[in-house]
């Protein structure tokens, strides 16, 4: 009983990330930091559903599939987000605010 | 466990919206493709809690082929933009 109250815990907290992931990837001003917005959706909201999901699940191989869907999704997205960012990074090396910070002499 | 899950996957569908109003703006290529992944991830999420929900198991291995599936158009779409340029 628990278990299954601290299982959805963790997946309500997992959904939290999701909308903060959501929120940001909309309302963030450049692409670097919505990269940023994405990773925290992707790791850590995918990892507290997952292991909410895990922890009330009904066999072991639910529970390792659980844990291997996380594995794959957190390795899939450090590629993915430190593609994006070195694509963007080549094709416009100063953008945004880093671009800004450097005009008021901060970078 | 089952309806709070159902009603999560139900929750998780809903913040896609933002991420599609993010898609649908761009303003760069890469903001669309970063758009679509999160989009990704929420179904895969999304996915997992339906199959919690209805006791379908193999909703899960169908998330994990969307993981599986999910770097490959970040992958397409950069290796595009070094080629042609």
């Amino acid at each position: 009983m628990a278990v299954d109250v601290l299982g959805a815990v963790l997946a309500v907290a997992g959904a939290a990330f999701f909308t903060a992931g959501a929120v940001g990837v909309l309302r963030l001003p450049d692409l670097h930091s919505r990269l940023h917005a994405l990773t925290k959706a992707d790791n850590v909201g995918l990892g507290l559903v997952a292991a909410g999901l895990a922890l009330t699940a009904g066999s072991a191989s639910e529970a390792l599939k659980l844990g291997l869907l996380w594995l794959v999704t957190v390795s899939a997205s450090a590629t993915a987000t430190y593609l994006l960012a070195a694509t963007a990074h080549e094709r416009a090396p100063r953008s945004g605010r880093a671009r800004a910070a450097e005009v008021d002499g901060a970078g | 466990m089952s309806a709070v899950a159902l009603g999560l996957a139900g929750y998780l569908l809903v913040t896609l919206v933002p991420v599609a109003l993010r898609a649908l703006r761009g303003p760069t290529t890469a903001d669309r493709v970063l758009a679509v992944t999160l989009a990704g991830t929420t179904g895969i999420a999304a996915l997992a809690l339906i199959g919690r929900a209805t006791g379908v198991g193999a909703l899960l291995d169908v998330a994990l082929v969307l993981a599986v599936l999910a770097a490959v158009p970040v992958v397409v779409y950069t290796t595009r933009v070094v080629d042609r340029s």
